[in-house]
């Protein structure tokens, strides 16, 4: 019988472990970050589709075997491309989205700034 | 000058919105992942009947023309596929290997001794990861496997087009 408690205890301890809830959090901010290819709109994270939780315990059993986000990220566009993401990665064919603001933001500063220095002339 | 800028500037962006919105409306919102996977991924997969476990390099080991078809027994577009897939199963050279995705194995065993078996070996899927491990997204699904690569990838239900095709891959 006290075999029994110290049994159930650790469990018990086991169960509300921080490392289990840091570990729900990350597989949470992965699964966010993915696209469910076969509902609109809607990422992993918020979609119960039989794809969906598939993807979910896959993202969990990486986790567990100790791949990094990225590693994950990657074994997943290897599968799927890189539609499976929401934030696209940074790549040659990304420089464009990513720059273009920036590039656009400059361009817009310089023509203000510009105007301003000929009013004050 | 000014205005002809301003113009000139109105009037190619009027273009680019155009040209952009023309090209969508024959695009297709169906959107088909862009698979980079070449060769077979390694996994191991319960054998439905037998009661063993092999690996993906033993099930796809011969010299010979594979086709791995996911399907499950409440699939309705599975049932549309399973006569061709028999019809398949008529060529020495080719070997149908079925992955059973998040199915009863009951309902299975009925849907098989209702249609017919196609199948030299079942997998089992249980929980839809191996499916994943292929890039697949949504049952049915077929790969034609040739010296452990993946020849070609038919998503949704296979037809007398892709049956054909299929046929003159594996001449």
């Amino acid at each position: 019988m006290k075999i029994l408690k110290i049994f159930v205890i650790i469990q018990i301890l086991f169960y509300f472990s921080p490392l289990k809830a840091d570990q729900k959090i990350f597989q949470n901010k992965i699964t966010k970050n993915l696209r469910c290819l076969i509902c609109q709109g809607q990422s992993v994270y918020d979609s119960d589709s039989e794809f969906a939780t598939s993807l979910k315990l896959v993202v969990k059993n990486k986790i567990d075997e100790g791949l990094s986000e990225d590693q994950i990220y990657k074994f997943l566009t290897e599968k799927y491309g890189e539609w499976i993401l929401y934030d696209p990665q940074f790549n040659k064919n990304t420089y464009l989205l990513w720059f273009l603001p920036l590039l656009l933001f400059l361009f817009g500063g310089t023509m203000i700034f510009k105007k301003l220095i000929k009013k004050q002339r | 000058m000014k205005n002809k800028i301003t113009y000139f500037i109105f009037i190619t962006s009027l273009i680019f919105t155009f040209v952009i919105f023309y090209k969508s409306l024959n695009k297709s919102n169906l959107y088909e992942p862009k698979s980079k996977i070449e060769n077979i991924p390694e996994f191991k997969a319960k054998i439905f009947f037998e009661n063993k476990e092999l690996t993906s390099k033993q099930i796809f080991s011969q010299n010979k023309f594979y086709l791995l078809n996911i399907w499950a027994s409440w699939c309705i577009p599975c049932r549309d596929e399973h006569s061709l897939l028999l019809n398949l199963s008529n060529y020495d050279q080719l070997e149908i290997i079925g992955l059973n995705y998040k199915d009863n194995l009951e309902n299975a065993k009925k849907f098989l001794n209702e249609l017919g078996n196609p199948y030299k070996k079942i997998l089992l899927d249980n929980d839809g990861t191996k499916a994943i491990e292929w890039g697949a997204y949504g049952v049915p699904e077929s790969f034609l496997i040739y010296q452990k690569k993946i020849v070609k990838k038919f998503v949704g239900p296979l037809n007398f087009d892709s049956i054909e095709e299929i046929k003159k891959l594996i001449k």
